[in-house]
């Protein structure tokens, strides 16, 4: 096959590739940052505590009880979300009244807490985790080579973010979150339950994020300091695309990681810092951010 | 209790005093990263406590400030003032643009951007060739003081950072009770409002985050030449968690609050650090923050403040 603007087909497709999966991790963490914000009004800075917590219940799950990994991958986002649920009962609860920014700095605490903690207990040398054995191998498409597991993760994370969508924007359940995010005071008043809505949406948020925690453990090290330097790139994706709409979290996200991977093929040097790039250009630009609402 | 306008003066001698006195007990070193963050926390703390708003990249200033004072006394051999004033204003620009960028979007999303735009001139500092990478830049020389005093010696190195931050401290004090500093806390109380009564809010805003990284840059300058050493520590986001930490456990929007804590905070992890309990030190901090922010909201010097309130007056 030819070479494309001198860039070797395997190269641009491979890294395109990598993009990709990481905006698949982009979507699911904004996503659920989008979704928790909707409601609680609060950015969930333990987002990337809990990613971490989701790779690690799975890589602790298989090291100590020989939980294998589809197990995990339901087991783990429901133990986190559990763990979430009881965070947002005990404390985050009590600040709803308060201005906003102390449900950041409340869960920048919670972050601190729970990576140091297991900075203390494992290092911050990542720890390995296997690809399953009915996802190892590839494929070879002609134009590239496809490993099982990466392409797996690209499905399955767009398979959640797109139910997710389907779920807040098709069903009933959903309705209610959509009219809580409007107005809760008016939800109660017409005889739903809303601060149990409240916990179960930080409880699917977390979840999303563990989830996003075990697709990710088997391709990088499963570290206790994977978490948050990822959920600042996922902030400037936030600030990117806005949190006003569940579809333009998730495209903002497989959109900005596809660009990370091209910058990686085009220009290696900007390739850490060209999320941010673009997300100075939005804010001269567009303010609001590409799906957000101009307040 | 002595009348409210006699009271801050006497305060303010008695401090003065004891900040004088302070080397003949305690070891200088200590006392000038006590003073350097008090004055990153205090700008800071012009930014949350006095406008609302709340920044979480302040880290990005104070190594911008040590970086540049730390290039220029290494590399071109200026003398120590001209370095830190050109770290000063370095980081005056960087705060300029920021805030241009920052203050189009309000509340959380200001936090994040700040973040995010803090997270890249951190990854700029890792690529860029002068600041050493992971390494830092070190040996940055002390230098002599407009090319007369040496500053090698730590007690003269004190005195000079004591009254580089009591320079800070007066202009934030002035800033905060100038008519300026009267819009701002307009503006923190009620965006919409001053907006209608006719104040272009946008650039009281700007004009106090340029200030407030200016003076934490100006922190960052003098710290890199206390410690002959500007490195990625400074650059890294805890730090601009741990400045939001000691405003926050000092007191949010008091003048002597950021000072409280930042005291508070580099003493606990000095101790820390040489104990058993070393390698918790990022949970004890995340257990303050968490226990500030549920219970705590006023700060020590805040609570202190209320106590007096209800009984002596």
């Amino acid at each position: 096959m030819t070479e494309l603007l001198g860039i070797p087909p395997q190269v641009l497709f491979g890294q395109m590739l990598i993009g990709l999966i990481n905006g698949s991790f982009y979507a699911l963490l904004s996503l659920g940052l989008a979704i928790i914000f909707g409601l609680l009004n609060i950015i969930n800075f333990s987002h990337g505590a809990q990613y971490m917590l989701g790779a690690f219940a799975a890589w602790l799950g298989l090291q100590y009880f020989g939980v294998n990994y589809w197990v995990a991958l339901v087991l783990a986002p429901v133990c986190v979300a559990a763990f979430g649920i009881l965070l947002e009962r005990t404390l985050l609860r009590r600040l709803y009244r308060e201005d906003h920014l102390y449900g950041l700095l409340l869960t920048f605490g919670l972050a601190l807490i729970i990576e140091g903690s297991f900075v203390h207990w494992f290092g911050v040398s990542g720890q390995p985790y296997a690809v399953p054995e009915s996802l190892q191998g590839g494929q070879n498409l002609g134009f590239m080579f496809l490993p099982t597991y990466r392409g797996w993760i690209i499905v399955a994370s767009l398979v959640v973010c797109f139910g997710t969508w389907y779920m807040i924007e098709r069903t009933r359940l959903g309705a209610y979150l959509r009219a809580g995010t409007e107005n809760p005071q008016l939800m109660q008043a017409f005889g739903i339950n809303v601060p149990l809505l409240i916990t179960l949406t930080y409880g699917y948020g977390v979840a999303l994020a563990a989830l996003a925690g075990v697709l990710a453990a088997p391709i990088y090290q499963v570290s206790p300091v994977m978490g948050s330097n990822l959920l600042i790139t996922v902030f400037a994706v936030v600030v990117i695309g806005g949190m006003g709409s569940i579809l333009g979290s998730i495209l903002t996200g497989l959109l900005m990681g596809l660009i990370e991977g091209l910058t990686k093929v085009f220009y290696p040097e900007a390739s850490s810092t060209v999320i941010f790039l673009v997300m100075i250009i939005i804010l001269l630009v567009r303010p609001a951010g590409l799906f957000g609402k101009e307040a | 209790m002595i009348s409210k306008s006699d009271n801050p003066k006497v305060l303010y001698g008695v401090l003065l005093g004891l900040a004088i006195l302070a080397p003949l007990a305690i070891y200088p070193v200590f006392l000038m990263k006590v003073l350097c963050f008090a004055l990153f926390a205090s700008a800071f703390n012009l930014l949350l406590g006095y406008v609302g708003l709340l920044s979480f990249g302040h880290a990005a200033f104070l190594a911008t400030g040590g970086y540049i004072t730390g290039h220029i006394l290494t590399q071109w051999g200026l003398s120590t003032e001209l370095g830190i004033i050109f770290g000063t204003l370095a980081a005056t620009a960087l705060g300029y643009i920021f805030g241009k960028l920052a203050i189009r979007r309000q509340g959380i999303y200001f936090a994040m951007i700040t973040l995010a735009l803090a997270q890249l001139v951190f990854f700029l500092f890792v690529q860029a060739p002068f600041t050493g990478g992971e390494n830092g830049l070190q040996g940055i020389p002390r230098g002599n003081l407009f090319g007369l005093i040496s500053l090698q010696d730590n007690l003269s190195m004190y005195y000079f950072v004591l009254a580089i931050f009591i320079f800070g401290f007066a202009l934030i004090q002035r800033t905060i009770h100038s008519p300026f500093g009267q819009v701002l806390k307009a503006i923190r109380e009620n965006e919409p409002r001053a907006i209608s009564l006719g104040y272009d809010v946008d650039k009281y805003k700007l004009l106090a985050f340029t200030l407030s990284a200016g003076l934490a840059g100006l922190a960052g300058s003098t710290k890199s030449v206390v410690f002959q050493l500007a490195s990625l520590t400074d650059a890294h986001w805890h730090m601009s968690g741990e400045v939001v930490l000691m405003t926050l456990l000092g007191g949010v929007g008091t003048l002597f609050g950021p000072v409280v804590g930042a005291a508070t905070v580099v003493s606990l992890q000095n101790y820390l650090a040489q104990g058993p309990l070393g390698s918790w030190v990022t949970v004890i901090l995340g257990l303050i923050f968490v226990i500030c922010v549920l219970a705590f909201r006023s700060g020590i010097v805040g609570e202190i403040q209320k106590f007096m309130r209800k009984n002596f007056e």
